[in-house]
């Protein structure tokens, strides 16, 4: 009998189900301890500020009310604006950063190039060394002068070493030369080689790269606070981590201000569901796109663990 | 292809660079964007950390400052900051390493023998998200928790009858927080490497030593584990030679930038930023700038040389 279920253990390599049944519990409750703090401040967001300041924060608050989103959608339009902000600094900003990178990486894979290694050390060497905030701070305010406009949110991110070295290889691994060298007879010219052939070709290792560079944008407020006294350029980010120090922020200079029900309205907004609110608006996007995205950079993670 | 650099290429051209310039003028021009974006955000602003051997005044810019020499640098190690800032950053980083890998590691144990595939899949994808939160929404979460009046956790020990305590000024309470605020957001990200090595085991290793009579708990130990060894070994020596960075947003943002909190919270990083807002000192913030950059360079070039000694293929250059 004994003998009888190692065998099946055996063939399907596998533990015992009541060892199986502790591990399913197990990594349920880190499951839920993991999402528990982001259905606490959802709850927060939903609960009244007579529940808020008599039984604190709390999963089960005392009385429900949407009334933060319902400020929100009404008279929350520098959210808003933010939020218009944070979705062009991480489309435009990703999509530009990618098309120079995957051009770069193109040009790094040629063999023809006589200047090829040089201008792949030329990239490694910017990895190795950082001159330092202060460095960075005195180019972007007195060198580029970018500081309060658009372009500190899109620039100085466009590049990366790394991605460069990893597109290349990505390039290099995947793409044949043959397949370039039979456009060139053809009469392509690189660019239209690059445009037509190797793009197309390149969607996997561009989806990783351009996902890890929107969610690295969305997620990014140090540029604003550093750079931009202007609060009309700010993305949500930003918005959120100052709101913590004063709700000013969310109305100053709404059009909401100007009418008496707006100004009724903006004096009475519940400050922490509020900011818990604007929270959740800020990471909706994510947690929708997440459960599809996932798989796309588990595969590319996996890929380069493999590859190295 | 790491191997194939050292070799002589075959196919390297051999004509002059004036009809190489001739022939590939497109290919240059396609490179040339993001070569001056490298030239401008990498060069010229290490060229920028001359400045902290400068006494540099922002109006008068970095070609017409005084130079100091090591003025800055003394000033900057004479005082006790500095010291307790590096103390900080290298402790949290030694703590980070050593409780994300073994709970990274132990999490993609307990995910490979998981029956279910599709459940092991899901829970990894739960485990995984914490990762993509800015640390700007995590700071709020944390606020949640440990805010005085009505936060989570001072509302739990209320009910257990312990007074109420007010965690942002309770600076020896903190390390314990950011670890494990750390531990929470990277530990299912670190995972997913280490679940594609151990699904990348041969079956046969596993079959053979269940023949012998091995269990799983010994399979794990003797065969899973041993196979884990150089990509262990190579994320120890990657995490040792960021020692001296740190994550700005997680100790900025986190602790609300909280001066009671600063002898166990300030970071180089977060310090280096404090100086430059405040405009106190240019010149010593850029030395302590260059310190980092510095001592960060000679860990990452010497943790490569010994990456390219155990796993060639795993080094970066």
């Amino acid at each position: 009998m004994k003998v009888k279920k190692k065998k099946s253990r055996l063939i399907s390599n596998q533990i015992k189900p009541s060892t199986n049944f502790v591990i399913n519990i197990f990594m349920t409750i880190l499951a839920i301890g993991t999402i528990f703090p982001l259905l606490l401040c959802f709850m927060i967001s939903i609960s009244s500020q007579q529940s808020i300041s008599d039984v604190g924060y709390t999963i089960f608050p005392k009385e429900i009310s949407f009334i933060a989103y319902e400020y929100l959608i009404k008279a929350g339009q520098n959210m808003w604006r933010a939020y218009g902000n944070t979705i062009f600094y991480a489309t435009f900003g990703t999509v530009l950063s990618l098309f120079v990178m995957s051009m770069f990486a193109y040009v790094l894979s040629r063999k023809q190039l006589r200047w090829r290694y040089a201008l792949a050390l030329y990239t490694y060497c910017t990895a190795l060394f950082g001159g330092g905030l202060a460095a960075a701070y005195i180019l972007t305010t007195r060198v580029l002068r970018i500081d309060d406009t658009i372009w500190v949110f899109i620039i100085p991110g466009l590049v990366s070493p790394f991605n460069v070295i990893m597109l290349r290889t990505f390039v290099q691994s995947s793409i044949p030369d043959s397949l370039v060298e039979s456009a060139k007879l053809d009469g392509a010219s690189e660019f239209q080689i690059y445009l037509r052939i190797i793009l197309p070709l390149f969607k996997a290792g561009l989806a990783t790269i351009g996902l890890f560079g929107v969610i690295g944008r969305w997620n990014d407020w140090f540029t604003a606070v550093l750079y931009v006294r202007n609060q009309k350029l700010w993305p949500i980010m930003t918005l959120l981590q100052q709101i913590e120090r004063s709700m000013s922020m969310l109305k100053e200079g709404t059009p909401a201000a100007a009418t008496a029900e707006g100004i009724r309205m903006l004096s009475q907004m519940p400050s922490e569901s509020t900011r818990i609110a604007i929270m959740m608006f800020a990471i909706l996007p994510l947690l929708i796109a997440y459960p599809f995205f996932q798989q796309y950079f588990v595969k590319g993670m996996t890929v380069g663990s493999v590859k190295g | 292809m790491k191997r194939a650099r050292r070799l002589p290429n075959p196919t390297k051209p051999k004509y002059s660079i004036k009809k190489d310039i001739k022939m590939n003028w497109q290919l240059y021009l396609m490179a040339a964007p993001a070569m001056i974006l490298l030239f401008i955000f990498g060069y010229m602003m290490d060229f920028g950390a001359i400045m902290a051997f400068q006494d540099l005044d922002y109006n008068k810019g970095l070609f017409t400052s005084p130079w100091v020499w090591f003025d800055n640098f003394e000033y900057l190690f004479a005082g006790t900051t500095i010291w307790r800032v590096t103390r900080n950053t290298v402790f949290y980083n030694l703590a980070f390493m050593a409780v994300n890998t073994v709970t990274s590691i132990g999490l993609a144990l307990i995910i490979n023998e998981m029956t279910s595939k599709k459940f092991s899949k899901i829970i990894q994808t739960i485990l995984i998200m914490p990762f993509f939160l800015s640390m700007v929404v995590v700071s709020i979460i944390v606020y949640a928790f440990l805010a005085y009046n009505s936060g989570f956790l001072n509302n739990i020990i209320m009910k257990l009858g312990i007074e109420k305590q007010n965690w942002y000024k309770m600076p020896e309470a903190w390390p314990y927080f950011i670890v494990f605020i750390n531990m929470w957001k990277n530990v299912g990200f670190s995972s997913i490497t280490y679940t594609a090595i151990i699904s990348g085991i041969p079956q046969e290793y596993y079959e053979a030593s269940t023949i012998d009579g091995a269990s799983r708990w010994q399979q794990c130990w003797r065969i899973t584990l041993p196979q884990m060894k150089t990509i262990i070994a190579i994320g120890l020596i990657n995490s040792l030679s960021a020692i001296m960075s740190s994550d700005f947003d997680l100790f900025y943002v986190i602790t609300k930038n909280e001066g009671a909190l600063y002898s166990t919270t300030q970071v180089l990083s977060t310090y280096t930023y404090n100086a430059l807002r405040s405009m106190s000192n240019l010149g010593m913030t850029a030395a302590a700038g260059l310190y980092v950059s510095f001592i960060g360079m000679c860990l990452v070039l010497l943790s490569n040389y010994v990456v390219k000694k155990i796993d060639p293929d795993s080094a970066m250059f």
